[in-house]
């Protein structure tokens, strides 16, 4: 896809000229991203070096902490966020839509939440994707899984787990996270509530219009990418320098052994507390990774943090509430109810497990 | 005199659509209506699933995001 030569078939020649150009260009910028970010350690700590902070105190363990992870975690999301924004010039909701319907339960939910990774999706659009998909007959149960995996198990949350805790920890995240939206979908879908969806909604027919696709270049996915980046940077990197803030505070200041006794894996209420603290708190996977960083290097259980995490990013009050425009409150705490089991369930597991 | 509609619930990029359509219809000199569609039962008669959502004398041109310049001259041209 990143190859011009697909593209100088049937272009006339400045255009692929200009498409060189611009694949050149952004090879090159990322290959100044890798210099960049190889030198973040020794840039912060010279930065935290030239203030007049003793060199054991709590406060030089915080600042040390935030110099680092603020760059460290911008620059991540960047590339992170431009290479997706690629991706996803590849798919649209109407052509996930068309997959979609008809899909069994089942293979429909798979497909589903998986789809929910790559589709372009925000949350100002969740009730004409919800109306969208419904009403051109694809499952109730099949377009939760979506809606479910689409905001919690995405570029942003993975790369960021990837980038500051782990693969493993990442890879985890993405097969339970996946897990959480199929299992609870199918769940929904089993439990035939369509009857629950707003009556208007009902009454839809509008049926899938047929829109046509526009044939992008090479220079509108590159174009694509970068618009995604200030779009999604420019919206969350003040939650990512109050999540730093936050982790950098717990970093410095928490004892190790607190942390573990009140995330720890031996107190059953933990996991439960976790889910109930995350609903109301609204943050996205920017805000709360960092802090999630700074728990598990305090000890907090496994369980109990991925608890925690998957209930602020998944089941948000303003999603909810956006929601209500389409389903009644019934079919709301429904979708809070299964969603917050299955999140509760990866919890208890992992606090077993590991 | 083209009819058009611009689909979606009062997003930013929904406004941007809309001025981006009225600026190209007025440099290319094309009369135009241009109406914006902020009612969801409304706009889900057009069967899109992502807004903004681009509609010309009826039908949909355009779903999710911005379309590109380009594009939006060659439809009001149409």
């Amino acid at each position: 896809m990143s190859s011009p030569s697909l593209q100088q078939q049937n272009l006339p020649g400045g255009e692929s000229a200009s498409a060189v150009k611009w694949v050149s260009l952004t090879l090159l910028a990322i290959a100044a991203w890798f210099a960049l970010y190889s030198q973040l350690v020794p840039f912060s700590r010279w930065l935290v070096g030239l203030l007049p902070i003793e060199a054991d105190s709590h406060l030089y363990e915080a600042m040390a902490f935030f110099a680092y992870d603020t760059p460290k975690v911008i620059m991540l999301l960047s590339l992170i966020v431009f290479l997706m924004g690629i991706v996803r010039s590849f798919f649209s909701p109407e052509r996930t839509r068309a997959i979609l319907a008809g899909k069994r339960e089942g293979v429909g939910n798979v497909l589903a939440a998986c789809l929910g990774i790559v589709t372009p999706f925000c949350s100002c659009s969740a009730v004409p994707l919800f109306i969208g998909f419904v009403s051109a007959g694809v499952p109730l149960g099949v377009t939760f899984s979506f809606l479910i995996a689409a905001p919690m198990v995405n570029e942003v949350a993975l790369g960021l787990l990837f980038g500051l805790i782990g693969w493993k920890i990442a890879l985890t995240y993405l097969f339970f996270g996946l897990g959480v939206a199929i299992v609870a979908g199918w769940v929904i879908g089993r439990l035939k509530l369509e009857g629950w969806l707003e009556e208007w909604v009902l009454k839809i027919r509008g049926g899938a219009a047929d829109v046509p696709d526009e044939k992008l270049t090479v220079i509108d996915r590159i174009r694509e990418g970068l618009e995604a980046v200030r779009d999604i940077v420019g919206r969350v990197w003040i939650w990512i320098i109050l999540g730093i803030a936050a982790g950098a505070a717990i970093h410095g200041y928490v004892p190790a052994d607190l942390m573990a006794k009140i995330m720890g894996r031996d107190e059953w209420w933990t996991v439960p507390a976790a889910v109930v603290i995350g609903i109301p708190m609204y943050s996205n996977a920017a805000g709360i990774i960092p802090v999630v960083e700074a728990l598990i290097g305090k000890g907090a259980a496994l369980g109990t943090v991925l608890a925690f995490m998957m209930s602020v990013i998944a089941l948000s009050l303003p999603e909810m509430i956006i929601l209500r425009k389409v389903l009644t409150v019934r079919l709301i705490a429904v979708f809070a109810g299964v969603v917050g089991t299955g999140i509760l369930a990866v919890g208890f597991l992992f606090n077993t497990l590991f | 005199m083209k009819n058009i509609k611009v689909l979606g619930p009062g997003c930013k990029r929904c406004d941007a659509l809309v001025k981006m359509v009225e600026e190209e219809a007025a440099a290319a000199n094309i009369p135009v209506t241009v109406e914006k569609v902020t009612d969801y039962a409304e706009i889900a008669q057009y069967g899109i699933a992502s807004t903004p959502g681009l509609v010309v004398d009826g039908n949909v041109v355009h779903a999710g995001g911005l379309p590109k310049p380009e594009n939006v001259r060659q439809w009001l041209a149409a």
